[in-house]
């Protein structure tokens, strides 16, 4: 075989190959850097004049308790967008956590082969599901059949037609799907050698799943509910309809709230036109947005690292 | 399936393997007439041998011969294996393991198993050893402390790992990490240690250390080992027995066995004519 450098045409080809591979992973880069650049400079900097932070203090933002941007007197306290938004995530988390780490084990140790075969295509479908129908199912029937006849005709509470519950509880469910596909795969990357090892020594099968096959999975676990948490902060439509409009700093999750993305999708519906500071303020809330599922991250990476089980 | 024939049981005493030629232990664990399938595989054919209690019995025989199927169905580790189905009977001190009342719990507790590769769970040396008393209930410290202490004696273990209990066993040396499983297999205190070729992952002194270990252990315990290694075999065993294509070929004294095969599929084998 000759040894000298390929014809030009082909080494041409395989750079042209090379270039073309890069420009698509030079995309993502390209559109993060660019989202970032405008929520700073619409927040922040305010190239195109004005900006956000100029007109309202950073203290102002963070511990002013009333967020009410269009009517006046207007006030840009973010704390009952941010506290909404806990609600909903919370909630999410209580319910969508468990149950998807549960239907993983499920899945994973317990269910015959045929029995996966049938859940499997359900969870996918559930993760299918467009998420403004999950709002209006929480609107139409979590908080009517579910949470008015528990929490109204049984232990007597007052509780909205919009509710941060109804809005945490579809987005637990949807978050369930995301969960437990996730976990699923971490707990199937432990190697049947230790299963063998546990099952060897007497354990029972919820031995190994508890004590062998659950820690030696826990980074892949915890990156499941980083990501699950992260979606649930991030999610907009769902609670946009089930959870209400109205910014609301509350102890009581059976009250109308609004969440950060709810806010931006109502201030972006043509109320705040551009160049204002209720324009700017969808900025400034998808800045601290993006800041908070930023830290999920970092946190995230950082707990799989320290905490990971080395297995062979 | 259909019903296989009922043996009768002077039928039985018949075809009855030969009992071993050094008949100073009684036996501990024994199969009869055991078939093994995986699906529509068959992998044991009529398999009945009789494992001495206290003493050291090496399965021998190449790749895929069946001696470590063989291995697993004395403490039902197949059972987790999928699509598997067995004939005839494995009988520990007498009762049938696979009885329909029999635990398997119990019964791997009593019939404890060290793999080829060596399988430390990810958590510290302590919690290794620890693993199984706490599974079976123990939950004092002082008494966990104290087996996993006894335990990492037995497997010649104590003094290198007595100071740091607390360190993950992946930072174990290879070696190190099987005399932590056998530990780990010690701490149920088991009567029968199953081994499927524990030494084949391991430079030559490691191994050389699990033989030595082996030997001590065989004082109090019943010990089945596969191995591809004859001389390992000759070197261990007091009882070999040779599996060809899924069947008991030939069982002995090793000694006996080595210098003086009755088989010729046997004298093939051990002298390195195949497999």
């Amino acid at each position: 075989m000759s040894l000298e450098r390929p014809r030009t045409v082909e080494a041409l080809k395989e750079r042209l190959i090379e270039f073309s591979l890069f420009l698509c992973a030079f995309a993502s880069v390209l559109t993060t850097v660019a989202i970032i650049f405008v929520l700073f400079s619409e927040a922040v900097f305010g190239l195109s004049g004005t900006a956000f932070f100029k007109e309202v203090s950073v203290t102002e933002f963070f511990t002013g308790k009333r967020w009410s941007p269009i009517l006046k007197p207007q006030e840009f306290g973010v704390l009952p967008l941010i506290v909404g938004t806990l609600w909903v995530t919370g909630i999410a988390a209580v319910i969508g956590l468990p149950i998807g780490v549960l239907t993983a084990v499920y899945l994973s140790e317990y269910a015959q082969p045929r029995v996966r075969r049938i859940v499997k295509p359900f969870l996918e479908l559930l993760a299918g599901i467009p998420t403004i129908v999950y709002g209006y199912f929480g609107l139409a029937i979590v908080t009517p059949y579910v949470i008015q006849p528990l929490f109204k005709d049984l232990l007597g509470f007052k509780v909205g037609t919009f509710n941060a519950l109804a809005g945490g509880v579809v987005v637990g469910i949807m978050i369930i799907p995301m969960v437990s596909s996730l976990t699923e795969d971490a707990l199937r990357a432990v190697p049947r050698s230790l299963r063998e090892a546990g099952y060897a020594l007497g354990s029972t099968k919820f031995d190994v799943v508890v004590r062998i096959v659950l820690p030696a999975a826990f980074s892949g676990v915890v990156s499941a509910f980083l990501l699950a948490i992260s979606r649930a902060v991030g999610e907009t439509m769902a609670v946009a309809i089930a959870c209400g409009s109205m910014p609301n700093l509350t102890a009581n999750p059976l009250e109308q709230i609004q969440t950060m993305t709810a806010y931006i999708v109502q201030a972006s519906g043509g109320e705040a036109p551009p160049g204002t500071i209720e324009y700017q303020s969808i900025y400034a809330v998808g800045l601290t947005l993006f800041v908070m599922t930023l830290i999920l991250n970092i946190v995230s990476q950082w707990v799989m690292l320290r905490f990971r089980e080395v297995y062979q | 399936m259909p019903e296989l024939p009922s043996i009768t049981p002077e039928l039985q005493i018949e075809c009855e393997q030969p009992q071993p030629v050094v008949a100073t232990h009684a036996t501990k664990i024994e199969s009869r007439h055991l078939d093994f399938f995986y699906g529509d595989n068959q992998a044991l054919f009529d398999v009945s041998l009789a494992v001495p209690e206290r003493s050291v019995t090496a399965l021998i025989g190449p790749s895929g011969c069946g001696k470590s199927t063989f291995l697993r169905t004395l403490n039902r580790m197949n059972d987790i294996i999928e699509g598997t189905r067995h004939a005839g009977e494995v009988l520990l001190e007498g009762r049938d393991v696979y009885g329909k009342k029999v635990d398997v719990v119990a019964l791997r507790k009593r019939v404890g198993m060290v793999f080829q590769k060596s399988t430390p769970f990810p958590k510290s040396i302590y919690e290794n050893v620890a693993y199984g008393p706490r599974i079976h209930g123990v939950k004092d410290r002082k008494k966990l402390d104290e087996i996993v202490e006894k335990s990492l004696h037995r497997a010649a273990l104590w003094k290198e790992v007595s100071h740091r209990l607390k360190d993950s066993a992946m930072a174990l040396s290879g070696g190190q990490q099987q005399r932590l499983c056998i530990a780990r297999a010690l701490a149920t205190d088991p009567e029968v240690l199953l081994m499927d070729e524990p030494a084949s992952a391991l430079d030559p002194a490691s191994t050389a250390r699990i033989e030595e270990l082996i030997f001590e252990l065989k004082e109090k315990y019943t010990i089945v080992i596969v191995t591809h290694n004859m001389q390992q075999a000759s070197r261990v065993s007091d009882y070999t027995a040779f599996f060809y294509e899924g069947k008991l070929i030939e069982r002995g004294g090793t000694e006996e066995l080595f210098r003086t095969p009755e088989k010729q599929q046997t004298q093939d084998y051990i002298t390195g004519r195949f497999g």
